[in-house]
């Protein structure tokens, strides 16, 4: 399809904008855009108004970086957390995984990434100063490292861990192993050789 | 281990072929450009996943079909293996054992093993470094999976290492604490799989040169010789060394990414001194010592191809090579050759259990059998 087969100018400036979205191609973004078109004019209003509040008013919660409706988020905010205890992730969706698993009662810091050069994401393009500040104030007790378990997620565990070091926080990783209801046979290799090395005392599984 | 029987459709030259093979040896003779290694890469195929020659899948299609099918029936430690590859045009490969399909391609690789012996192997000696590591790096993934995840680790972090230098030379920054952290995680890879390799050579090496010296006659002195930065000691403290000089050039000078095996004969350099023959009895000996690690490690007794074998080399040594490959150590080969009366006839000498079969034009027909 070349763009001079639009019949409306308008029309192909909508499905340029959707065509930008990841994982939408021009012909999808045609389809959404012609969607919209046909339902009431309402509701076409009222998706492009929460489009523009969520980006007008959205905010990063100052202290653990997520995103947030205020200030504060809900769970920095939550007296019943403990905020000795953070939990170091890369990005929100990270926080919503470990939320939902309903184990952690501690807070979040969201660096935004991972340092990798080769993206062009070096030390200062992530939140670690925040982070730096909270573990100098001395009222944390333990930083957890949850990070993605390639060599860039290893890379900036180290670079955290090392800046750390010298202040009086414990750091821990989060364990890699053999994924619960998997059978043995089927994991690979590297995992469950890993798994082998760091094995757990079995009182600590009951 | 051994296949029983190859199902071929529009696989390279060959539109169609159904081949009952011996467990001993078979071999396939025909012209020049017949499809006789056409037959072997297929069931290169069926071992790793793609072609030993073309790694553009599509491209091992036969010329305006849309798609490829190859099937081999397999007898492994008594049980039958089933193994599909089916390939169509601009469509994802599909890979299936007993009618499963693999969800990684890698987790096949392994099952049913095998060595291929080509004139293709002459960039072993003939090219540069990177070749040299492909073939040790190749031995040692096959029985050691960590090994590989380390070295891909390792690739990840010097190329993130180069991106840091790259971005230093451009911005004149001073600031060296990110290369101080690559510094770091390189080092730990590279020790491990140093250490992987070192094992590998010391253990590679007699059974080499047991071969060598048998397929000709142990008239000759060779040798293998790893070559590392790392023999110089910690990786980390070479690296600060050079700092100035890689921040300059953009990327990284020392590591494993540089290590090499020389190829000695007579202590100098094969690819300078050796003739066409030497170094082909080189490559195979070397080929051979990988079949015997790989049985080692695995536990089976890997398939083994030889395309074109005795091309160069001379008559005792072609009927010493065969010799030893016929013995027990071997468990079911395949061999193709222009020469028909001369392979049969020396075939014949081993004594063991074989099948001819004709191949031209893209037909592979058991000998005698009529079209």
């Amino acid at each position: 399809m070349t763009t001079s087969s639009y019949p409306s100018k308008l029309l192909e400036s909508a499905v340029n904008e959707f065509a930008k979205l990841p994982g939408i191609g021009k012909k999808t973004a045609l389809r959404l855009v012609l969607h919209l078109l046909r339902q009431e004019k309402e509701m076409a209003f009222k998706f492009a108004d929460t489009i523009h509040h969520m980006r007008q008013e959205i905010m990063y919660c100052k202290s653990c970086h997520n995103i947030s409706d205020s200030e504060t988020c809900h769970i920095c905010a939550d007296a019943n957390r403990d905020n000795t205890l953070i939990c170091v992730v890369e990005s929100i969706r990270d926080v919503m995984a470990i939320e939902s698993t309903q184990q952690f009662t501690g807070i979040y810091h969201v660096l935004g990434g991972v340092i990798s050069p080769m993206d062009g994401i070096g030390p200062d393009d992530l939140t670690i100063g925040p982070l730096l500040e909270k573990i100098k104030s001395g009222d944390v007790k333990e930083v957890i490292f949850a990070l993605s378990t390639t060599m860039e997620g290893d890379t900036t565990n180290f670079y955290l861990y090392k800046k750390f070091e010298k202040y009086n926080v414990a750091t821990t990783t989060i364990a890699r192993g053999v994924s619960i209801g998997d059978e043995l046979e089927y994991t690979d290799e590297v995992t469950l050789g890993r798994s082998l090395i760091n094995r757990l005392p079995f009182e600590k599984t009951l | 281990m051994h296949i029983r029987h190859l199902n071929l459709i529009n696989f390279k030259n060959i539109q169609q072929a159904e081949i009952d093979f011996s467990p001993g040896i078979n071999c396939l003779v025909g012209e020049n450009g017949a499809g006789k290694t056409n037959v072997l890469d297929a069931l290169y195929y069926l071992s790793f996943c793609k072609s030993y020659f073309n790694s553009i899948d599509s491209q091992n299609i036969t010329h305006e079909q849309e798609f490829f099918v190859v099937q081999g029936q397999y007898e492994r430690q008594d049980e039958d293996e089933h193994i599909y590859c089916g390939l169509k045009k601009s469509q994802k490969k599909h890979f299936k054992r007993n009618k499963k399909e693999y969800s990684k391609l890698a987790n096949h690789i392994g099952l049913l093993p095998l060595v291929m012996i080509s004139p293709a192997d002459e960039q072993l000696i003939n090219e540069g470094s990177e070749q040299r590591r492909k073939y040790i790096d190749g031995v040692i993934s096959q029985y050691d999976k960590p090994f590989l995840d380390d070295l891909m680790r390792y690739n990840r972090s010097l190329m993130q290492r180069n991106a840091t230098l790259k971005q230093l030379k451009e911005s004149g920054a001073r600031d060296y604490s990110m290369l101080d952290l690559w510094d770091e995680q390189l080092e730990q890879l590279a020790n491990r799989i140093y250490n992987k390799r070192i094992d590998f050579i010391k253990e590679l090496v007699p059974v080499f040169q047991k071969y060598y010296a048998y397929i000709s006659d142990g008239k000759e002195e060779i040798a293998l010789n790893y070559k590392s930065h790392l023999h110089e000691g910690d990786l980390k403290r070479q690296l600060l060394e050079v700092r100035s000089k890689d921040t300059i050039l953009g990327y990284t000078t020392r590591g494993v990414h540089k290590d090499d095996l020389e190829l000695l004969l007579g202590g100098y350099s094969i690819k300078k001194i050796a003739s066409q023959g030497q170094k082909k009895t080189f490559l195979i000996a070397l080929k051979l010592a990988q079949y015997e690690f790989i049985q080692k490690h695995n536990g089976i007794k890997p398939i083994l191809l030889l395309d074109d074998i005795f091309d160069k080399l001379d008559d005792a040594r072609s009927n010493r090579l065969l010799q030893l490959v016929s013995e027990d150590v071997f468990n079911q080969i395949f061999i193709t050759d222009t020469n028909k009366a001369y392979l049969v006839d020396i075939v014949k000498r081993t004594g063991k259990d074989y099948k001819v079969f004709d191949v031209a034009g893209g037909q592979v027909l058991i000998e005698g059998e009529e079209e």
